[in-house]
């Protein structure tokens, strides 16, 4: 709950973005997770993502479901509408505001437990829907909010803060979601704000289902020896394979990097993803390939990050329903109804 | 030919005669195609301008078991089912012992021949008439579907000539059935005069069943709830559908698909101006449905009962945080999977309170497909003025029985309402905006779509609770503030909701009888047969929950009032006492719910036993002073 209020009034000297905000314009109401919490760096990334992309605050709508990471986005984006649904069930929450309102950004913002137990069969079919949108899961492999029992993405043979070992197989939302057919998958730290962020600007300008799963320990419940969501054990076992750029449209490209080192996407926006790479085998625009990679490197126990796979050609859900330009929420009656002529001739048909 | 068949006929009852009122049954197997041939022989009577009411009664299955088509013919316009056979075509040998059973008494049936078939397989007090069918078509046909497919056809042909159906009727809808398809509608034709022409041949005709031209039908449309039902949410202006295929609701979602690539398809740029999408679940129907309802656009889903049961945390989610939805409920024989094929009114207790916690729900019962137009319609705007669930439920027998019924109407001057949602200009003017905010004094509050203003009018939608401004809040006062603003806001709707129907008897009574939904047509029967047996009864049509006080008032007038309802535990009764906390023994439940349609004879003996056996029974006789 929130008890202390912002002050309001912004320092003069704030930088400024090209719509003339500061920072402090997109954020929200002083979060009430624990102190340290990866979520709370995680908001902060979403926060400079947005001013760092201009994004006008009010066309963003933020949706969650239930848990610690879905009570975040009351914590940036102030200015946005936003929606705490219920249990597992942001994605078609967030489908469905898509289809009504195809002009705003849809960030979708869960967890673990939210994503991977309780909703991942709505994980499963938004993604291969194609819902034009941002998904973040804040993945910190416990159950926050009740206290630390593990959730579908812990580890096999990692242990409870209370000792207890987990015997099950995790869910890899990186591998579904490549599998699924999502055309942005990322996967990034919470404990690094330098790769996260351009991650999820990418992310907001690509024009389909971006999936980014932030591992972002539980300072509370899962930050100890034993676990593998901890922030000693993400930092040693971080294998980043590449780092991004993201080049708003029309902007210059100002240095040329040598042929090898660098691969660069166009999305549909204009924007362009430059990619340095840090593996110079990995290429994030092959799924097949990706997919192998992230699974080997895995089963050696690192934890691969970056932008893993991109396709710039991406479609979404609109494009494959065909619907008009125009929002759903501005069509009124003269554009809906058929009109009583043609109710008319649709009697003569019953006859 | 088998010309030397032996006809076994009744000797021992006369045979029943009537024109323009029977009911004929077809015992088919489901998957041979029969379906067409029987909706082509109803609607053949129905052109003659005789009104007709066909059910299908079918399995959950998509091949190979037993599937009936029951259709009742009556000049007076009883659509309701009447219950007993006069006319059986016995097509299906599988259930041929249960079929012949229900023949009435000097009723006929009609049967395949081409086996012989012993004595002992009869009943010595109904009209056998055999024709050889299989044998016609094994001499006309060589392809092994056609020789299945044309016996239906085949003996429509024969029915014609028995029951003097007019021929060039039938020739004329099937002219329109396969306009392109030539070398279709010669085969059909054909079958069709090879039934007739047998018949003619060699059989005694017409029967004492006939048809004769009569003008009772009128202006009125032959339709499916679910269709009516899916161009209601077409006009009022649905642009996301979200689905999940279940018996007997997704023919509703499909007709929707159909009249959209009809009619709202941008005619410049060939792009939709609509969204349906076949959800994974129900779970997930619902959701986009509240996504869409959120963000400002209107839409719905359909499903039936178990869908009800998945979608009850969404349902509680949109009454609490306040988001407009529409969900058709196509009811089927509960509780869980019960009787997918199978009609019942047992889902009115589960969307009345659907979901955790206090609440209640706005729920509008159609009783036919008109009613399934208007009241779809109707729920998108309710929706959007209560800002809160609307259910609209149906039932299997209205939706997908073609039901003759009132044209389907529309006002092109009819605006959308939109209900309480606040501009940027509003807004920008500085007008003061409380999400949860009783501003007018109905409970209702005011709303911003998403992205409506850079700085003014944002807030944060949760299930949890909040003050007046969206503020995250577990004060007492707050959250009954909020309650009670809920409450009261319900009691709004009262007003707005489709009001209940009053018929009074002729002459004035101290009974009353309450129905609502599929019921109507058996009870407008029940009541004329009640009133022939010179008993008489005040009736209110309930279309809406919450009741009006028109219906208190109507319960209070009577000494007491027999709530017709097809489900066990007497559903809209307990809502009744519920609500308006009435002596319960004041409403004497009438329940049917076998799964088959309600018939007015059914209601008729119910209510006239218990009059009877009661000790007003007197006063509540024609001419009695009450």
């Amino acid at each position: 709950m929130t008890f202390v209020a912002k002050p309001k009034l912004h320092h003069p000297t704030l930088p400024q973005n090209a719509l003339c905000y500061t920072r402090r314009d997109y954020e929200g109401k002083i979060s009430t997770l624990c102190a340290g919490c990866g979520h709370d760096s995680i908001s902060a990334a979403i926060i400079q993502a947005c001013w760092e992309l201009n994004v006008e605050p009010h066309r963003l709508a933020k949706l969650s479901g239930i848990g610690c990471s879905s009570k975040t986005p009351d914590y940036f984006l102030g200015q946005s509408h936003g929606f705490n649904t219920v249990h597992g069930r942001m994605p078609s929450v967030l489908t469905g505001a898509n289809l009504a309102n195809r002009e705003l950004i849809y960030l979708g913002v869960s967890g673990d437990g939210d994503s991977a137990s309780i909703g991942i069969g709505q994980f499963v079919h938004a993604i291969r829907r194609g819902v034009n949108m941002t998904y973040i899961v804040e993945n910190n492999g416990v159950y926050g909010l009740t206290k630390g029992q593990f959730s579908a993405t812990a580890d096999a043979g990692s242990t409870s803060k209370r000792g207890v070992v987990n015997a099950d197989s995790p869910i890899d939302l990186i591998g579904l979601a490549l599998q699924l057919g999502a055309t942005y998958v990322a996967r990034s730290f919470s404990g690094d704000k330098a790769q996260l962020v351009p991650l999820i600007k990418g992310a907001l300008a690509h024009r389909g289902a971006a999936f980014l799963d932030v591992i972002s320990p539980c300072v509370a419940f899962n930050n100890h020896a034993g676990s593998t969501k901890s922030y000693e054990y993400v930092r040693a076992h971080n294998d980043a394979v590449n780092r991004l750029d993201v080049i708003p449209p029309r902007d210059e490209i100002a240095v040329d990097y040598a042929a090898g080192e660098t691969i660069e996407v166009e999305q549909h926006d204009g924007s362009r993803l430059r990619l340095h790479k840090l593996d110079a085998d990995y290429d994030p625009r092959d799924r097949i390939a990706a997919m192998n990679y992230i699974q080997q490197h895995q089963a050696r126990g690192e934890v691969v990050t970056g932008l893993l796979f991109v396709d710039a050609q991406a479609q979404d859900l609109h494009t494959h329903l065909n619907t008009v330009a125009t929002p759903f929420n501005q069509l009124e009656a003269a554009d809906l109804s058929p009109g009583a002529s043609a109710l008319a001739r649709i009697n003569a048909g019953f006859r | 030919m088998a010309s030397t068949q032996v006809e076994v006929t009744s000797n021992t009852v006369p045979a029943l005669s009537a024109v323009n009122d029977f009911v004929i049954k077809f015992a088919n197997v489901n998957g041979s195609g029969s379906a067409s041939a029987n909706e082509l022989f109803a609607k053949s009577i129905l052109r003659m301008g005789v009104p007709v009411s066909p059910r299908n009664i079918f399995p959950s299955n998509i091949q190979g078991l037993p599937t009936w088509y029951e259709v009742r013919v009556n000049e007076r316009g009883w659509l309701g089912r009447r219950g007993g056979v006069d006319f059986m075509v016995a097509m299906n040998p599988q259930t041929w012992d249960a079929d012949l059973k229900e023949i009435e008494p000097g009723g006929y049936l009609l049967y395949d021949s081409t086996k012989p078939l012993p004595r002992s397989k009869f009943r010595d007090d109904i009209q056998v008439i055999g024709v050889p069918l299989t044998q016609l078509c094994s001499e006309h046909y060589s392809v092994a579907r056609e020789r299945q497919l044309f016996k239906n056809i085949m003996y429509i042909g024969a029915l014609s000539a028995l029951l003097e159906v007019d021929p060039a009727v039938i020739e004329t809808l099937l002219a329109e059935q396969y306009r392109g398809k030539e070398k279709l509608l010669d085969a059909n034709k054909q079958a069709f005069h090879l039934g007739r022409r047998y018949v003619t041949e060699h059989l005694a005709h017409p029967l004492g069943l006939r048809v004769r031209r009569a003008d009772n039908v009128g202006e009125r449309i032959f339709v499916d709830g679910n269709t009516a039902a899916a161009l209601g949410c077409v006009y009022g202006g649905a642009t996301v559908c979200a689905w999940y295929p279940i018996t007997p609701s997704s023919s509703l979602a499909e007709a929707f698909q159909k009249y959209c690539m009809k009619y709202r398809v941008d005619a410049a740029t060939g792009a939709n101006k609509f969204a349906i999408v076949q959800a994974e679940d129900e779970i997930a129907s619902i959701g986009m449905v509240v996504g869409a309802g959120w963000n400002g656009a209107r839409a719905f889903t359909t499903t039936s009962g178990p869908g009800i049961s998945l979608m009850n945390e969404f349902i509680g989610l949109a009454y609490f945080a306040e988001i407009p939805i529409t969900i058709i409920d196509v009811q089927r024989g509960g509780p869980s999977t019960g009787m997918p094929t199978r009609t019942q009114q047992s889902d009115v207790l589960a969307c009345a309170y659907a979901s955790h916690g206090d609440t209640k729900h706005v729920l509008l019962l159609p009783e036919d497909p008109a009613e399934c137009f208007t009241f779809s319609a109707a729920a998108l705007d309710l929706a959007d003025r209560l800002q809160t669930p609307v259910f609209v439920l149906t039932d299997l027998d209205i939706g997908m029985n073609q039901r003759l019924c009132a044209p389907l109407s529309w006002d092109d001057a009819r605006a959308y309402d939109r209900g309480k949602v606040m501009s940027a200009e509003e807004l920008e003017a500085g007008k003061d905006f409380g999400r949860y905010k009783d501003v007018d004094g109905d409970g209702i509050p005011y709303r911003t779509y998403p992205g409506t203003h850079p700085t003014k009018g944002a807030y944060f939608t949760r299930g949890t609770s909040r003050d007046p401004y969206a503020r995250y809040s577990e004060r007492g006062p707050d959250y009954i503030y909020n309650m009670e603003r809920l409450l009261h806001k319900f009691d709004t709707a009262r007003a707005l909701v489709p009001q209940p129907l009053l018929r009074n008897a002729p002459r004035a009574t101290r009974f009353g009888a309450i129905y609502y939904g599929s019921t109507s047509p058996a009870m407008d029967e029940a009541i004329a047969l009640l009133e022939a047996e010179g008993l008489l009864l005040d009736t209110l049509r309930v279309r809406a929950y919450p009741f009006p006080d028109s219906v208190r008032e109507f319960i209070a007038a009577h000494e007491a009032v027999y709530v017709v309802e097809q489900n066990r535990d007497a559903q809209l009764r307990s809502l009744l006492v519920n609500e308006f906390g009435i002596d319960p023994a004041r409403v004497p439940a009438v329940l049917h719910y076998d799964g088959t349609p309600i018939t007015a004879r059914y209601i008729a003996r119910a209510v006239s036993e218990r009059l009877r056996t009661a000790s007003a029974a007197q006063d509540a006789r024609l001419g009695a002073p009450s």
